[in-house]
């Protein structure tokens, strides 16, 4: 019956094709849309893990109540054991100590005496052989002139600083700030080059050293306010992955007495990230709502256009003694099988348009003022799992809803109208 | 009950609520049909035929009386029985054909097997033997809209006996035919009705039926005016 029935659909399009239309444009846009999201969402991600917050993040739950301020006094000790420990706790993830810290830039005349000083930010990272801290934060697409810190007394400097410093890159700085006991320390560094985010704020005070250069000079041997943690293979990130983690290290290495022992942070708990990533998802939600209340409208009254057309092949089967429970439910299947088959020509046409969004992204360059590395001047999608169902769900729902509500017409017929409405 | 009695009529009133108390379609009517009859009710328009034979069809309910179709007493019927008994055992026929357009001759044979659990050989066997019987076996592939309307009307007649029903009702059948279509289609019926033993029972003002007809009853004003055999 439903065999003989589809046959039906498949040969009269006026029945098929505008369902089929409307479901493959709305599951094509699902699709596309989901797949678009998941590639805010791990631009998002990637960009704020690579910048600042790892996938995961150690440090003292004191350093985590005044995070804002990176406080090094508060740094973590005995990081090389820690990292040990982490790495042997963690074989997925990779780990890498990083100090923020922030002070005077000084320039000093031909006598000795300070002629310019501007405050500016910094963040001290591992640039020793083996380090994957320079691929992490693009340092090579980032620096527009000089090179890369090559001993433990060269620095990067923001043209910003450079600027409010008129210096050049060779000429030498000295940073003030504190130790982190809390004396004051005085360091010089040469430029070695000048580093451009594209990020206004960061553009206008950062600095970027060796970590070697900071410990010694803030006297933070074998310390660091951070320590990053970041999944070997990136794809592997996931916020239930890491909320493990959590559980488990603070279990394991935290003492809630010891305000200085080490406690794991997720990206998620930092920066707001989990608010935002929350809208995100949450907008998706929305999204898919949305389509699946205007497709399901858009069937429901094809479905009752479609139960006028047909008035007659259903009075005629009520007739010829099918039941209305069963023409009533060989409705629904045919619904579902055109569901079905625009589910997964719109899934397709969807993740075509998302392939291309992968693989090759839209440039949108050009309509953004400025040029940022951080974030994201090319549109992308991202194929996940999920891309492939996402589409389907309310595909089948709408057109299943579709014609459950408008097939219920068959139960108000009269059987005995019958002779009069087959004789018009 | 007689074992050849297919259909009893028992003082049945037919009333069709209205907002001023109900019309009174059919008044005391008492009728039997034997099995194989070919028989037909007459009247003028608005008496009651198309009233009466959906009662007979399971498509109504006598309002008074008791009517009795195949030995089930229609009142009685839930409307999932009722479906039951049509579908095995009463064919109808149209005044229009009511075929479906998007289905060949053969699916529209097809189509009421399909609710019964045949195998698709014996579907086909069924099929074909309907379609011989009104001489369109040649047709099985076309669409409705390339056949006549004598042709539909017989693909319909097909579609009525696909089954082998008992029992087989025809509103105005010939309304929309012409004189040689409708003395086609009565002969086939008057054959079926002969070979098979088919009971046929039509409604109609039709003369070219009338005349065939081996039994009539006139209707007038929801009462039985007349039941007369016709000379042998
Ligand atoms: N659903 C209904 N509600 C109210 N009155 C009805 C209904 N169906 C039929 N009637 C009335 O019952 C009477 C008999 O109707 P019926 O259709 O049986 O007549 P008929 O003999 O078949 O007429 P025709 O030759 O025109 O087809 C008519 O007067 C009609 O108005
Ligand atoms: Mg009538």
């Amino acid at each position: 019956m439903i065999r003989f029935l589809i046959k039906g659909l498949l040969r009269d399009r006026s029945r098929s094709l505008f369902p089929l239309i409307t479901v493959t444009i709305g599951v094509a846009l699902v699709t596309l849309g989901d797949s678009w999201v998941d590639g805010a969402l791990v631009d998002i991600i990637d960009n704020n893990a690579r910048l600042e917050t790892g996938h995961v993040k150690v440090v003292t739950r004191a350093y985590k109540e005044q995070i804002s301020s990176a406080p090094n006094d508060l740094a973590l000790l005995g990081t090389k054991d820690l990292i040990n420990d982490l790495e042997k706790e963690f074989t997925n993830m990779e780990w890498t100590p990083r100090i923020r810290f922030g002070g005077l830039l000084d320039v000093a005349g031909e006598e000795g005496v300070t002629i310019r000083q501007v405050r500016g930010s910094g963040l001290a990272v591992d640039l020793s052989e083996g380090s994957k801290e320079i691929e992490r934060l693009d340092l090579n697409k980032i620096l527009v002139q000089g090179h890369l810190p090559q001993t433990s007394d060269e620095i990067l400097l923001s043209p910003g600083l450079m600027e409010n410093l008129q210096v050049e890159v060779g000429d030498e700085v000295t940073l003030i700030s504190s130790s982190m006991y809390g004396s004051m320390v005085i360091h010089n560094f040469t430029i070695s080059g000048k580093i451009r985010f594209g990020i206004v704020a960061l553009d206008r005070n950062m600095m970027i050293a060796p970590l070697e250069g900071i410990r010694y000079a803030l006297n933070m041997e074998d310390a660091a306010g951070e320590i990053l943690g970041y999944f070997k293979d990136p794809g592997e990130y996931d916020k239930n992955l890491t909320a493990s983690m959590k559980e488990y290290f603070n279990k394991t290495y935290h003492n809630p007495k010891d305000e200085f022992s080490p406690y794991l942070l997720t990206l998620r708990d930092q920066n707001f990230l989990n608010d935002i990533l929350l809208l995100y998802e949450n907008a998706m939600g929305i999204f898919i709502f949305i389509f699946v209340l205007i497709m399901f409208i858009i069937l429901w009254n094809a479905g009752l256009m479609n139960g006028i057309r047909r008035y007659g092949e259903m009075g005629l089967r009520l007739a010829i003694g099918e039941s209305a429970h069963h023409i009533y439910l060989t409705s629904i299947a045919e619904a579902v099988f055109i569901g079905l088959g625009g589910s997964v020509i719109g899934t397709l046409i969807g993740l075509g348009f998302a392939g291309y969004l992968q693989n090759y992204g839209v440039d949108v360059t050009g309509m953004l003022e400025s040029n940022s590395l951080y974030m994201s001047n090319v549109i992308r999608a991202r194929i996940s799992g999920s891309t492939f169902y996402i589409g389907f769900i309310p595909g089948v729902l709408a057109t299943a809803l579709g014609a459950i509500v408008s097939g219920r017409g068959i139960y108000k017929r009269k059987t005995a109208q019958l002779f009069k409405e087959l004789e018009v | 009950m007689k074992e050849s009695e297919l259909i009893t009529i028992d003082h049945l009133t037919k009333v069709y609520p209205t907002g001023t108390g109900g019309f009174k379609a059919l008044k005391d009517i008492n009728l039997t049909f034997q099995s194989g009859e070919f028989s037909g009710v007459v009247g003028p328009s608005g008496s009651g035929k198309t009233t009466l034979l959906n009662i007979i069809g399971t498509l109504d309910n006598p309002t008074e009386g008791k009517a009795s179709v195949l030995g089930r007493s229609v009142n009685d019927l839930s409307s999932k029985e009722a479906a039951r008994l049509r579908n095995h055992h009463i064919g109808f026929i149209f005044q229009t054909y009511n075929l479906l357009s998007v289905y060949t001759v053969y699916e529209n044979v097809e189509f009421p097997l399909l609710l019964l659990d045949y195998s698709s050989d014996k579907r086909e066997k069924m099929v074909m033997d309907a379609l011989n019987w009104v001489n369109l076996a040649d047709k099985k592939n076309f669409r409705p809209s390339q056949l006549s309307g004598g042709e539909s009307q017989r693909v319909a007649i097909a579609r009525a006996i696909v089954k082998k029903p008992e029992l087989i009702l025809a509103d105005e059948p010939t309304a929309n035919l012409d004189a040689k279509n409708s003395y086609l289609i009565l002969e086939i019926m008057e054959k079926m009705n002969q070979e098979l033993g088919t009971t046929f029972i039509f409604a109609t003002h039709d003369d070219k039926v009338m005349k065939s007809l081996k039994r009539t009853i006139s209707l007038e004003d929801g009462r039985v005016a007349g039941d007369d055999l016709a000379k042998a």
